[in-house]
C-alpha cells in the first residue's frame, strides 16, 4: 500500500544510495519531525551504529515522518489537531501524535509553581501542591478521549480526504493520578453539591461543570501519559479525566475545582459545544461519545497495491464502555462480516480490530459497525440526519459518530465516500 | 518527599492514613479516612477566582454603565470583534435572533450572545477570565461589567442607561434562555432509511 507520506523514505534512499555529503546535509535540514538524522551506511551489518549516549531521551527513526496537522483555523492559540490515525498500529497513541484542542495555545506552567485549588462547597477548602498530589494513593487506565467536534466537517459531504482528518481527533493514553472522588472525599461534600467546575490553568481558563455523579464515580487527576509526565499539549502538569465524556471536559492544566448545587453555565457548555436542532432548541450537556469505529487502513488517500491479500483494519471506542463486537462490510452495508477484535478489549479505550480480505479488483465500499456493551449499534450518518437534521454549518455539528464508507476503485485508489 | 520517588514512598500514606486522619481532623466525612496532604488556601487565594452561577451567586462586586462599556470595548476588543460587534477573529456578539430555527443545509443560524447564550452571567464569567485575547484576566470587575453593560445593551437586551452590577446582571433575561434541551441519547433510530444512497450500485456511490 502506497502513502502520499513516502517521500522522505525516498528521499532518504536517495540519500544512502548517493551517499555525497552535500545531499546528506540537505538530508539533515529536512529532518524527520522528532528524529534525529543520522548517516546511513550501505549495509547496516558491516559498520558500528552511532554510540549509546550517557544520558538520552530516544527519538523515532529518522524515516518515519507521521505528523500531527492542523485545522486552519483563524488563528493557532484556539485550534486542533488531528492524530495520523491511517499509519497507527495497536491501540496506544504515541504521546507526541495525540490530538490537540486547545483554546488559547499550550499554556507553559511550572510544576513546582502550580496548585490545584478546592473549593466551594465543601467542609475544607484545601490546596495541592503538585508534590501533594503526588502522595495519594494512585491508578492508571488506558482511555480514549475524542473530541466531541471529531467528524464535524462530514456532516453534509465527504469533505477530509483522509481518516486523519475524518477522525483524527481521538486518541488513546494510559492515564495515571488520583481519583478524583479521593480528593473531593478529602475536602468533604456539602449534603447539597451536585456539580464540579473544572477549571484550567491556561489563557482561556477553560472551564466546565462536571456532574458530582460522574465525578465521584471514575474521574482522574492525571499527572501521567504512557508511562512519563503528561506532554504540555495534553495540560501539563495536570488533567482532569472523564472517561467517556467529550474531550473538552477533560480540562488541560488544571488548576481548581470549584462545587455547587447547580451547573455553572460557562461559555464552554452553553454558546460551545451545543448541539442546536433544525426546531431551533439546543441539546445541552451532551457529554458521552457514543460507539464509533473506522477502518484506518485501508482508508482515503491510499492506493491498494493491487488485487489480492489486504487486511482490513481499524479503530472502535465507546464512551459507555467496552466494544462487544465490530462487522466490517466490503460492500457497502449489503453484507457483514464479524471483525476480529485484538486484546485486551478495554472500556472507554480504543479497540483494535481486523478482518482479512482478499480484494478481486473490482469496486467496494468499506465500512465498518460497532456495537458497545449496551447493545448501542453504530448508526448510519442517514439515521443521524434524520434525528438531527443539517441545520447548516453552525447547527449539530459535535458528537457525529456515523458509520464511515471509504470507496476503492477498480485502480486501487481508496476515497472518502457517503454511502449510506 | 521527591516528586519522583519509587512506589514503595508512595505506599506510606497509605499505612499511615488511619494515624494523620485523627491527628490532623482533616475534612473527614461520614467517619471516611483521609490523608491530610495539602493545605488550607486562604481567602485571598481564592478570591482571585470568579465563577458566577446563572443565579447571580459568586458575581463580584462592583458596576459599569454602557457608555464606559463603550469606551473599553473600542480599545480593548474592537480589532477582534469589529466596530459593529459583527465579529472577525473573535466571534459575532449581536444579531442572529430568528435564525436558530433552520433546516437548511447550506445556511448558517447566527450564534451570538444575542440570539444564543442562555445567561448574562456567562458573559460576565468569560470576559473576566479569558478577556481580552492578548491580556486574558487582565480586567476589573468594574470594566467588565461596563463590557457587559455595552454588549447587552448593543444586542437590545438592556436599555442604553442601563448598570450592570452583580443584582442587576443575573436579572437580566436573555432572549435564548428557554432554547436548551436535556440530552435524550441514547437515540432510538428509525429503521436504516432507504435512501436513494443505497439503491445506488456500488461503484455510483455519492462523491
Amino acid at each position: 500500500m502506497s502513502r502520499s507520506t513516502g517521500r522522505r523514505r525516498f528521499m532518504a534512499g536517495a540519500v544512502a544510495a548517493v551517499g555525497a555529503a552535500a545531499l546528506a546535509r540537505d538530508a539533515r535540514a529536512a529532518a524527520s519531525l522528532g528524529a534525529t538524522e543520522h548517516e546511513v551506511p550501505e549495509d547496516a551489518s558491516k559498520t558500528q551504529g552511532y554510540p549509546l549516549a550517557d544520558e538520552s531521551y530516544g527519538t523515532r527513526s529518522q524515516f518515519e515522518t507521521e505528523a500531527r496537522t492542523r485545522f486552519k483555523t483563524a488563528t493557532p492559540q484556539s485550534s486542533w489537531t488531528f492524530t495520523p490515525l491511517q499509519d497507527s498500529v495497536g491501540i496506544i497513541t504515541p504521546s507526541g501524535l495525540h490530538f490537540e484542542r486547545s483554546h488559547a495555545g499550550t499554556a507553559v506552567i511550572d510544576p513546582s509553581k502550580h496548585s490545584l485549588f478546592v473549593h466551594g462547597m465543601v467542609a475544607q477548602p484545601r490546596k495541592y501542591t503538585m508534590r501533594d498530589l503526588r502522595r495519594f494513593p494512585s491508578v492508571s487506565r488506558i482511555l480514549f478521549l475524542e473530541c466531541s467536534g471529531n467528524g464535524l466537517t462530514e456532516w453534509s459531504k465527504p469533505t477530509m480526504p483522509t481518516v486523519q482528518g475524518t477522525h483524527g481527533l481521538t486518541s488513546t493514553s494510559e492515564w495515571t493520578g488520583v481519583p478524583l472522588a479521593t480528593i473531593l472525599r478529602e475536602a468533604g461534600l456539602h449534603s447539597g453539591a451536585r456539580w464540579v467546575l473544572a477549571e484550567g490553568g491556561d489563557g482561556a481558563a477553560m472551564t466546565r461543570s462536571i456532574p458530582i455523579e460522574k465525578a465521584m464515580k471514575d474521574c482522574l487527576l492525571a499527572y501521567g501519559q504512557n508511562g512519563e509526565a503528561i506532554r504540555p499539549e495534553q495540560g501539563y502538569p495536570l488533567r482532569l479525566l472523564v472517561p467517556g465524556f467529550e474531550g473538552n471536559m477533560n480540562i488541560k492544566w488544571l488548576r481548581r475545582l470549584e462545587i455547587a448545587d447547580m451547573p455553572f453555565m460557562t461559555r464552554e457548555e452553553t454558546s460551545k459545544y451545543t448541539d442546536l436542532l433544525p426546531s431551533g432548541k439546543a441539546r445541552q450537556f451532551t457529554f458521552e461519545m457514543e460507539a464509533k469505529s473506522v477502518i484506518t487502513a485501508p482508508s482515503g488517500d491510499m492506493t491498494l497495491d493491487g488485487p489480492g491479500f489486504h487486511e482490513i483494519t481499524g479503530l472502535a471506542w465507546s464512551g459507555h464502555g467496552a466494544i462487544r463486537r465490530v462487522d466490517v462490510s466490503t460492500d457497502g452495508g449489503r453484507n457483514w462480516r464479524p471483525a476480529v477484535l485484538q486484546n485486551p478489549v478495554l472500556p472507554v479505550c480504543h479497540t483494535r480490530f481486523r478482518l482479512p480480505w482478499r480484494w478481486d479488483g473490482k469496486e467496494a465500499i468499506l465500512q465498518s459497525r460497532c456495537t458497545d456493551e449496551t447493545g448501542y449499534v453504530q448508526p448510519t450518518l442517514g439515521q443521524l440526519i434524520a434525528l438531527r437534521g443539517l441545520n447548516g454549518p453552525l447547527g449539530s455539528v459535535y458528537h457525529l459518530n456515523a458509520i464511515q464508507s471509504w470507496h476503492v476503485a477498480s485502480d486501487g485508489k481508496v476515497t472518502n465516500v457517503h454511502h449510506y | 518527599m521527591s516528586i519522583t520517588t519509587s512506589a514503595t514512598m508512595r505506599l506510606k500514606p497509605l499505612l499511615l492514613a488511619p494515624l494523620l486522619a485523627c491527628a490532623c481532623a482533616s475534612a473527614a466525612t461520614s467517619g471516611e479516612d483521609t490523608y491530610g496532604f495539602g493545605s488550607t488556601p486562604t481567602q485571598e487565594e481564592l478570591q482571585r477566582f470568579v465563577s458566577p452561577l446563572p443565579d447571580g451567586r459568586g458575581l463580584p462586586p462592583g458596576s459599569g454603565t454602557v457608555a464606559q462599556g463603550k469606551a473599553l470595548y473600542e480599545q480593548q476588543c474592537v480589532a477582534c470583534h469589529g466596530a459593529n460587534l459583527e465579529g472577525g477573529i473573535g466571534d459575532k456578539l449581536i444579531g442572529g435572533r430568528g435564525t436558530l430555527v433552520n433546516d437548511t443545509p447550506g445556511k448558517a443560524p447566527v450564534k451570538t450572545v444575542e440570539s444564543y447564550w442562555p445567561y448574562a452571567t456567562t458573559l460576565f464569567d468569560y470576559i473576566k477570565r479569558a478577556m481580552p485575547l492578548a491580556a486574558p484576566d487582565s480586567l476589573t470587575n468594574d470594566q467588565v461589567y461596563a463590557l457587559c453593560a455595552y454588549i447587552l445593551s448593543r444586542a437590545n437586551v438592556v436599555p442604553d442607561d442601563a448598570v450592570m452590577s452583580a443584582d442587576t446582571l443575573a436579572r437580566v433575561a436573555m432572549p435564548n434562555r428557554d432554547g436548551f434541551v436535556g440530552d435524550p441519547r441514547p437515540e432510538k433510530f428509525p429503521p436504516v432509511a432507504r435512501t436513494p444512497h443505497q439503491d445506488l450500485a456500488i461503484g455510483a456511490a455519492k462523491k
